[in-house]
């Protein structure tokens, strides 16, 4: 177990690194050419195609209902193959929707910090899902921010919204081209889970080594709604930082946060989930899977109960596989009033000596074990992911355990 | 790596003057014994006397170490081999509490372990009724009986040639100790009693070797054992006919086997 003086001492080090150095935003490039439209996603080069899949991204499109591509600043495909949704950019939706005003910059605020501001001022599109009232749309819609220019910075803004008694599912994809080292990615997404929605959104990331991060993301969750998060990220990246809240605001509203993090070394991975319930009967849960291999991960959680009866939890276990690495659990839970319902468990720690032990016993042998714990230990049971999702998360998985 | 002459009636296991530390404090003090192919050996011994500290030294987990005398098997020493070498060379142990182990399915590590899927996997895991726990998380939510049974399913697809029993029957209900004898009879190799129709020399051929760990030797209901150990106090103070002690320690408890060590002078630090 990490003890925990060496842990803060460390960890305010970050926070203090982080704080200083801040992302210089003027050493990206403000300007990207424009791309072409594309058709078809299978007229991607087999390289990209590669790389959109390792995020989640099926370019066959067999197993999607609707695919959305941004590439750089342009929107290249946005279609949608079912009468019970719809796709578009955000830039046409804000011309082309009307009431789109009742959803923009609502459960985000602009003002929020220097990533909101600057996404409200370049705007570089996005997309817009909508599910029609009532739709179950049996397949995911797939959303994807691909980045092919070096060095760029990319600002967009997502509007999500599930529309009462629907049922949609999302698969959001980031990828950065083969020739891309480093960049800047700020992404705000709004949800709005309608009475009655469910609403399962998988982001996948897959960047470059020296990428920053920045989503900014909020979710309202009307009277029985459910808002699903699930959050994969087991490729490095140097500087990430997010916080994604559900603010469950109706009776009996749900929200879940799965999130599953890799860092290895020169990665710094600042994750959370928040949870704020609101509603009479509303329910929260929130589970991280953290491992490190001498990256650097801060696990935050945050449960705010206002209402009397509103059950939470939360759960935040941390794997630290290299002396080096650092991870740091910052599990909170607040409470409003009296009479709720709140717990956390927390681990962080190295694997312990007698499950390696227990499966060298079976003949395993000391890093095959340690691979196997691993793998083990990231299989978070995801709910909503497409069979062919699962199968390319079980491979990273697998890869990333191999690879200790 | 020193190697004993081979001879044709080579112990399987042969420890020699073993000493180990656990945590610093000395708990074999001078442990010696021989296990044949084939041959079942139960070890009684009060609580602490460090009957699962000799198994654990024999399997080579890293908090117990060696400090004098070695281990060998099939003449081979042993003494810095990593566990999973020495389960590789034959050696298999079932834990008393074994570590749960989460997102790995039981399923899987047999698969791993012993390089079979499918359907062998199945049908020993219904004889020892625990087709339930093969698609959930290792040792997840396990009674102590579970456990068990959990622990011989692996044993018997990783099918060693010498088999570490740490009180099989502890944790078991009555119901199940039946069960579990019949396991643990499948893995060694050997058939109740009533089933004996071979010739000793065939029996001896398909035998797995055992040492088995027994506090109240329930177990020898079930199991035939060809020899008995006591250990007290981290040292081998008698042996003799696994039936006798049994008897003795049913009978009178472990109490007779400090009065009986007081008076032959071999044992005068009862504490």
């Amino acid at each position: 177990m990490v003890s925990a003086t060496a842990a803060s001492v460390k960890g305010e080090y970050i926070m203090t690194k982080s704080n200083k150095t801040g992302i210089d935003m003027s050493s990206y490039l403000e300007k990207a050419p424009l791309h072409e439209k594309i058709e078809d996603l299978q007229s991607l080069s087999e390289i990209e195609k590669k790389l959109l899949y390792m995020a989640g991204v099926d370019v066959d499109s067999r197993e999607r209902l609707g695919s959305f591509l941004q590439k750089d600043h342009s929107v290249v495909h946005c279609q949608v193959g079912s009468e019970g949704a719809e796709i578009l950019s955000t830039t046409d939706a804000l011309v082309n929707y009307d009431g789109l005003d009742d959803y923009w910059w609502k459960a985000v605020k602009p003002g929020k910090d220097q990533f909101t501001k600057r996404a409200d001022e370049h705007r570089e599109h996005g997309y817009f899902i909508r599910s029609f009232k009532g739709a179950d749309i049996d397949y995911p819609l797939q959303a994807c921010m691909y980045m092919s220019e070096d060095n760029l910075v990319q600002d967009v803004h997502n509007i999500v919204i599930a529309e009462e008694d629907s049922r949609l599912n999302i698969i959001s994809g980031c990828a950065t081209g083969p020739h891309v080292k480093s960049g800047l990615h700020v992404g705000i997404t709004e949800f709005y889970v309608k009475k009655g929605a469910t609403l399962i959104f998988t982001m996948v990331h897959n960047w470059a080594e020296d990428m920053a991060v920045r989503p900014r993301s909020a979710a309202i969750v009307e009277e029985g709604g459910t808002f699903i998060s699930n959050y994969i990220c087991l490729k490095p990246a140097r500087d990430l930082q997010m916080y994604p809240t559900a603010v469950l605001e109706g009776k009996n509203s749900v929200a879940t946060f799965n999130s599953i993090l890799m860092a290895s070394p020169g990665s710094v991975l600042d994750v959370g989930s928040r949870a704020i319930l609101k509603g009479e009967g509303a329910r929260a849960e929130i589970v991280s899977r953290a491992v490190s291999t001498g990256g650097d991960i801060i696990a935050r959680g945050h449960l705010l109960g206002e209402t009397p009866g509103i059950k939470a939890h939360l759960e935040c276990q941390g794997l630290l596989l290299k002396p080096k690495g650092l991870i740091h659990a910052i599990p909170e839970l607040e409470a409003r009033t009296a009479d709720v319902e709140m717990s956390h468990e927390a681990a962080v720690g190295k694997i312990d000596q007698a499950e390696i032990e227990y499966l060298m016993a079976r003949g395993l042998s000391e890093d095959a074990a340690t691979s196997l714990i691993v793998k083990g230990f990231l299989s978070l049971d995801i709910p909503g992911l497409p069979e062919d999702l699962k199968k390319e998360l079980n491979d990273m998985v697998e890869k990333t355990g191999n690879a200790m | 790596m020193a190697m004993r002459g081979s001879s044709i009636r080579q112990p399987i296991l042969q420890v020699e003057d073993l000493h180990a530390t656990v945590a610093g404090k000395e708990v074999l003090k001078g442990v010696s014994l021989e296990i044949g192919e084939g041959e079942v050996h139960a070890f009684f011994g009060p609580n602490g006397s460090g009957k699962t500290t000799l198994l654990n030294t024999i399997m080579g987990f890293g908090n117990y170490k060696i400090t004098e005398g070695h281990i060998f098997f099939r003449g081979r020493e042993i003494n810095d081999l990593p566990v999973n070498e020495r389960a590789s060379l034959g050696m298999g142990i079932s834990f008393q509490r074994p570590p749960t182990i989460k997102g790995v399915k039981l399923r899987n590590l047999v698969e791993i372990s012993s390089g079979v899927s499918g359907k062998e996997i199945d049908i020993t895991a219904e004889m020892l009724n625990v087709t339930e726990f093969l698609d959930r998380d290792i040792n997840d939510g396990l009674s102590g009986g579970e456990i068990k049974r959990a622990e011989l399913l692996q044993l018997i697809m990783q099918d060693p040639s010498i088999v570490y029993l740490d009180e099989p029957e502890s944790g078991v209900d009555l119901e199940n100790i039946s069960l579990i004898g019949k396991a643990i009879n499948k893995l060694l190799g050997r058939k109740p009693a009533s089933e004996n129709d071979k010739t000793l020399k065939e029996k001896r051929l398909d035998r797995k070797a055992a040492l088995v760990i027994t506090h109240t030797g329930h177990i020898l209901d079930y199991l035939e054992a060809d020899k008995g150990h006591v250990l007290v106090d981290g040292k081998i103070v008698c042996g003799a006919s696994p039936g006798d002690i049994l008897h003795t320690v049913r009978e009178y408890g472990y109490g007779e086997c400090y009065r009986c060590l007081c008076e032959g002078g071999i044992y005068n630090d009862k504490e």
